[in-house]
C-alpha cells in the first residue's frame, strides 16, 4: 500500500488535488494579506467564507447560474468586510476580538440561513474542469495544472495580480504606507480610513469567493461549518507567507499538498491512524510558523488603531 | 487632485505669513496663549523655547495638524484657514517633523511619491520621481539615492529625505522642528549650509530649537516662547545668548559645569570585549571595553541608535550578551539578573522612564520602593509595612523636591520633571556604588535638567561611578570627566574632557578618526 503511494497516477493525483485544495486558501489569504498590509487584522475570515459558501450555493441552486453564485458570495463578503471596517476603523474596536465576533456571526448566520432556506442536503453541479487548449494536452503537467476549474485558474492569477497592485500602483503604495506608518501617510494626505475600508472590503469579497470555491467548485454541497477552520489557516498563511503574495502561494501549496497527501493516505488505506493523518497539515503549519515567523517582520501598524491627534 | 501636488507646478510664493493671536488648549495645558508669529521669504526665523513651551504646537497649527481655539493665519495679506496638512502643502507650507514622517520599509522615491498623483494614472511613476529627486538633491548638494530603503539610511540622510519631500511638493515655507536634535555637530553644519542656500533661493524657514548657539548662528530673527506665551521677537543680531536664556527660562541661569576631575578611584564598572545583538537581531555592541571609576562621570556620546541602549542594558543585566564579560566592583557579574545587581549597589536611570523605570498606574510610594519592597524596612514576613513606606516616601518627596498632591498620586499623572525626580529619588537614595544614567534630562525643562545635573555631580563627589549616556553633546561636555564615543556598536575612542574638542567628538560620532585622515578630507562634509 505504501508502494501505491509512489505510483505515477497517485503522485499526479496528489499534486492535482493539492492545487485544487489550495484555491480557497489563495483567495482568503490574499484578501487577508491586503487587510494586514494596511494594518487591519481580520480574524473573521472563516465567518466570511461560510456566508460566502452558503450564498454561492444557495444562488447557484436556485438560479442554476454559478457565476451569479460567485457574485452573491462576493456581495455578502463585501458586506461583512464593510461591517468589519466600520467596527475597526470608525469604532476602533480591538481587531482580534471583533474578528472573532464576525466569525461567530458568520458561523451562526450561515447555519440559520441553511436551515431556513434549504434544510436538507442538496448538491449543485459545480464549476466543471476545463482543459486549457494546448496546455491541457501536455502530459503530466497538463493533468496537474491545466485541467482544473475556472476558480482554480483565477485563484492562481490572483497571486501575480496582487503582487502587481501592491508594488506597481499608487494604491499599493498607499496600502503599504498605511500599514507601516499611518501618521506619515496621513500627513501626506492619504486617507488612512479610506485605504483600510478598501482593503478590508476587498478581503471580504475574496473570502466570499474562497467560500464559493468550496461550495460550488470543490465540494458542491453546503454543510454547516463546512470550512472547518480553513479561514483561520488562511490568516496563518499570511504570516507564513511573510505578507507577500508569492510567500502566501508557497504556504498555501505546501499546506494543501500535505493535505492532499493525507487524504490519499486515507483513501489508499495506508495503515496510519486517520486522526494522525488529518493532523498532519496543521502540525506542519505550526512547525513552519514557529520557524519562519520570527524572521519576517509584519506591518508595523498591524492591529493598531489610527487616530489623528489634536 | 490639484495641480499644486505635482512637482512641475509653478512654485507657490509666500512673501509673508503671519499668525495672529493663536491660542490652543489641550486638556490641562494652555499650549499656546495668544501667540503672534510671522515669517518672511528669504529669512530664517528661529522659534526658541524650552521643552513644553509650545513650539511644536504652534507649528503644527500652521501645518494644519492642530486647529487653533482662537487666532488667525494670514498669508500675504489674505486671512487663511488651514484645515489639514494637505491644505498646508497646497498653500506652499512644508514641515520637517521632530519625529520623521517617513515609512521606513519604503524607498526614498516611494516616500516622496506617496499621496501624490502619478503621471501614469493608477500606476506609480517612480522613475520620473527619482529623476526629479536627483535634480533637487543636486541643487542643494544633498547626496541621496532614490532607490535606497529609508530604514537603511542614517538619521541625517532621513532628514534630507524629509527636506526633499517638502521641496518636491513645492513648499515655499519650511517649518523645521528641532532638526538638529538628532544630528552630529558636522551634520548640523551641513544642514545650516543647506538652509542658507534655501534662504538665498527665496524660501522662508522657521527653525525650532532650544539650543542658543544654533539659534544665534543661523537665524536672522528670533522669537522666544515660554509656557505657551510669546516673550518677544527680535532681530538675532540685537540679542545676546544671556538675554535669550533669560527669556526662555524666566530667570538667569548658570551654565553648570563639573569641577575639575578628582583623582580617579578604583574601577567600579568594567566591560571586557562585550558583544551583543540589537533588538533587530543585528550586531548591537561589538568588542566594547570600558571602565568607569569611583568618583568619575564617564560620558557616552553618540548619535541615537548606535548601541547606547544596548550598552546600558548590558551593564544592568537586561540584555543577554554573546561574548565578553561585565564586572561590577571587580567581580564578574556577567549574566546575573538585574535584581542581583541592584543588591550589589547598581542603580539605573533608564532612557524610557515611563516604560522601563516606573509603573504608570502605581502611586509614588509604590514606585519608590519598587526595587527594595521585599526587604526591610519596607516589608517583613511577606507583608508590606505601610507606615515605614509612608515615612520613607515623605522623606524622599521633601529631599528631592517632588511636586505632587500626595504620596498616592499615580506616576502617570506627574509631569516629566517630577517623574524623573521620583526615579532619581529611588535610584540615588540607596547610596549606589555605580549608576547608569541614560538620557537623564531628555524632554525635561531647564530647571529640572539643572536639578538632575546637580544630583549627578553630588553623587560623583560621594565617590559613585557614573556612566552618563546622552545624545546631547552639551550635556556630555558639561558633566563628564572622560568621554567615550560610540558608533555602530563600537567605542571609537575615549577622550579626556579637558583636551577633547567638539569637532573631534563630532567626527568620532560619525565614525571618523581624525588621525587616520588628512585634516581637509576629514572635515569636508561626507554628504
Ligand atoms: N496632542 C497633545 N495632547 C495633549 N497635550 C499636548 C499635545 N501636544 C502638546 N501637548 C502639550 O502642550 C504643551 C506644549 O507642547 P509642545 O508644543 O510639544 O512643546 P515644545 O515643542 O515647545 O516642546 C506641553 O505641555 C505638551 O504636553
Ligand atoms: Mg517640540
Amino acid at each position: 500500500m505504501i508502494r501505491e503511494l509512489f505510483s505515477a497516477t497517485v503522485i499526479i493525483g496528489i499534486i492535482s488535488s493539492g492545487i485544487r485544495l489550495a484555491t480557497p486558501y489563495l483567495y482568503a489569504s490574499i484578501g487577508e494579506m491586503f487587510g494586514q498590509r494596511s494594518g487591519v487584522l481580520n480574524l473573521g475570515v472563516e465567518g466570511q467564507m461560510l456566508l460566502g459558501a452558503f450564498m454561492a450555493f444557495y444562488v447557484a441552486l436556485k438560479t442554476g447560474n454559478l457565476w451569479l453564485g460567485v457574485l452573491a458570495a462576493m456581495g455578502v463578503g463585501a458586506l461583512m468586510g464593510l461591517a468589519m471596517a466600520f467596527v475597526t476603523v470608525n469604532l476602533q474596536a480591538t481587531q482580534g476580538i471583533s474578528g472573532i465576533g464576525f466569525y461567530l456571526f458568520g458561523l451562526g448566520m450561515s447555519n440559520l440561513l441553511f436551515q431556513k432556506l434549504i434544510g436538507t442536503v442538496e448538491t449543485v453541479q459545480g464549476f466543471p474542469r476545463i482543459s486549457l487548449p494546448l496546455l491541457g494536452k501536455i502530459p503530466v503537467i497538463g493533468d496537474i495544472f491545466f485541467n482544473q476549474n475556472m476558480l482554480v485558474y483565477l485563484a492562481f492569477l490572483l497571486v501575480p495580480a496582487a503582487w502587481f497592485v501592491l508594488h506597481k500602483t499608487t494604491l499599493g503604495l498607499k496600502i503599504r504606507a498605511v500599514g507601516e506608518n499611518p501618521e506619515a501617510a496621513d500627513s501626506l494626505g492619504v486617507s488612512v480610513s479610506r485605504v483600510r475600508y478598501f482593503t478590508v472590503i476587498l478581503g471580504g469579497v475574496l473570502s466570499g469567493v474562497a467560500g464559493a470555491s468550496l461550495s460550488i467548485a470543490l465540494l458542491n454541497v453546503f454543510q454547516q461549518n463546512m470550512t472547518a477552520g480553513q479561514g483561520f489557516i488562511a490568516v496563518a498563511l499570511v504570516y507564513f507567507g511573510g505578507w507577500r503574495p508569492w510567500g502566501i502561494l508557497g504556504g498555501a501549496l505546501l499546506f494543501s499538498l500535505v493535505n492532499a497527501l493525507q487524504l490519499w493516505i486515507q483513501v489508499l488505506g495506508v495503515p496510519i491512524p486517520s486522526e494522525l493523518a488529518v493532523m498532519m497539515p496543521y502540525v506542519l503549519t505550526i512547525l513552519v510558523l514557529t520557524v519562519s515567523v520570527s524572521k519576517v517582520r509584519g506591518p508595523s501598524a498591524l492591529t493598531k488603531v489610527f487616530e489623528r491627534e489634536g | 487632485m490639484t495641480p499644486s501636488g505635482s512637482p512641475s507646478a509653478e512654485k507657490v510664493k509666500i512673501h509673508t505669513l503671519e499668525m495672529i493671536g493663536i491660542s490652543k488648549r489641550f486638556p490641562g495645558v494652555l499650549a499656546n496663549d495668544r501667540v503672534d508669529f510671522d515669517v518672511r521669504a528669504g529669512e530664517v526665523h528661529a522659534l526658541l523655547g524650552e521643552n513644553g513651551a509650545g513650539k511644536s504646537t504652534l507649528m503644527k497649527i500652521l501645518y494644519g495638524m492642530y486647529h487653533p481655539d482662537a487666532g488667525q493665519i494670514v498669508i500675504d495679506g489674505q486671512p487663511t484657514v488651514i484645515p489639514s496638512p494637505v491644505a498646508a502643502i497646497r498653500k506652499g507650507i512644508g514641515m520637517i517633523h521632530q519625529h520623521f514622517m517617513l515609512v521606513p520599509t519604503l524607498t526614498v522615491a516611494e516616500n516622496v511619491a506617496l499621496g501624490l498623483p502619478s503621471s501614469r494614472g493608477p500606476l506609480t511613476d517612480l522613475e520620473q520621481v527619482s529623476k526629479r529627486i536627483l535634480q533637487l538633491a543636486d541643487k542643494y548638494n544633498l547626496k541621496i539615492d532614490p532607490k535606497a530603503l529609508v530604514w537603511q539610511l542614517s538619521v541625517g540622510q532621513q532628514q534630507r529625505v524629509e527636506i526633499i519631500k517638502a521641496l518636491y511638493r513645492g513648499a515655499a515655507l519650511l517649518l523645521l522642528d528641532e532638526p538638529t536634535a538628532v544630528l552630529t555637530p558636522q551634520e548640523v553644519d551641513e544642514l545650516f549650509v543647506i538652509m542658507r542656500q534655501m534662504t538665498l533661493d527665496g524660501y522662508g524657514l522657521v527653525f525650532i530649537s532650544h539650543k542658543l548657539h544654533e539659534v544665534v548662528e543661523i537665524s536672522q530673527r528670533v522669537t522666544v516662547l515660554r509656557n505657551g506665551r510669546k516673550i518677544g521677537t527680535r532681530p538675532t543680531s540685537e540679542v545676546t545668548k544671556q538675554i535669550l536664556a533669560n527669556w526662555m527660562v524666566g530667570r538667569d541661569i548658570e551654565f553648570i559645569t563639573s569641577s575639575a576631575q578628582q583623582a580617579a578611584g578604583e574601577t567600579r564598572i568594567a566591560l571586557e570585549k562585550v558583544c551583543c545583538d540589537s533588538d533587530r537581531g543585528t550586531e548591537g555592541l561589538c568588542d566594547v571595553s570600558l571602565e568607569v571609576h569611583s568618583g568619575e562621570i564617564l560620558g557616552l556620546a553618540g548619535v541615537s541608535g548606535n548601541g547606547q541602549r544596548e550598552l546600558a542594558e548590558t551593564i544592568v543585566g537586561l540584555r543577554h550578551i554573546r561574548s565578553g564579560k561585565v564586572f561590577l566592583d571587580g567581580k564578574d557579574v556577567t549574566g546575573l539578573q538585574p535584581g542581583v545587581l541592584t543588591g550589589r549597589g547598581l542603580s539605573y536611570i533608564p532612557e524610557e522612564r515611563m516604560k522601563d523605570g516606573m509603573i504608570r498606574n502605581f502611586n509614588i510610594a509604590e514606585n519608590l520602593i519598587l526595587r527594595e519592597h521585599h526587604k526591610p524596612p519596607f516589608s517583613e514576613h511577606g507583608f508590606l509595612k505601610m507606615r515605614d513606606i509612608a515615612a520613607h516616601t515623605d522623606r524622599l518627596i521633601k529631599q528631592y523636591q517632588i511636586k505632587t498632591p500626595s504620596q498616592k498620586t499615580l506616576a502617570k499623572s506627574l509631569s516629566g520633571g517630577n517623574i524623573q525626580k521620583v526615579l532619581l529619588a529611588r535610584e540615588l537614595s540607596r547610596s549606589p556604588r555605580a549608576i547608569v544614567a541614560a538620557q537623564p534630562t531628555r524632554g525635561l525643562d531647564i530647571g529640572a535638567s539643572e536639578y538632575v545635573h546637580e544630583q549627578l555631580l553630588k553623587q560623583r563627589a560621594d565617590g559613585t561611578a557614573i556612566l552618563l549616556i546622552s545624545e546631547d553633546l552639551d550635556e556630555i561636555l558639561a558633566l563628564s570627566d572622560r568621554i567615550a564615543v560610540i558608533y555602530e556598536g563600537k567605542i571609537m575612542d575615549i577622550l579626556y574632557r579637558e583636551t577633547a574638542t567638539r569637532e573631534e567628538i563630532g567626527l568620532l560620532m560619525a565614525g571618523v578618526h581624525l588621525e587616520n585622515k588628512p585634516a581637509e578630507t576629514a572635515i569636508a562634509p561626507e554628504l
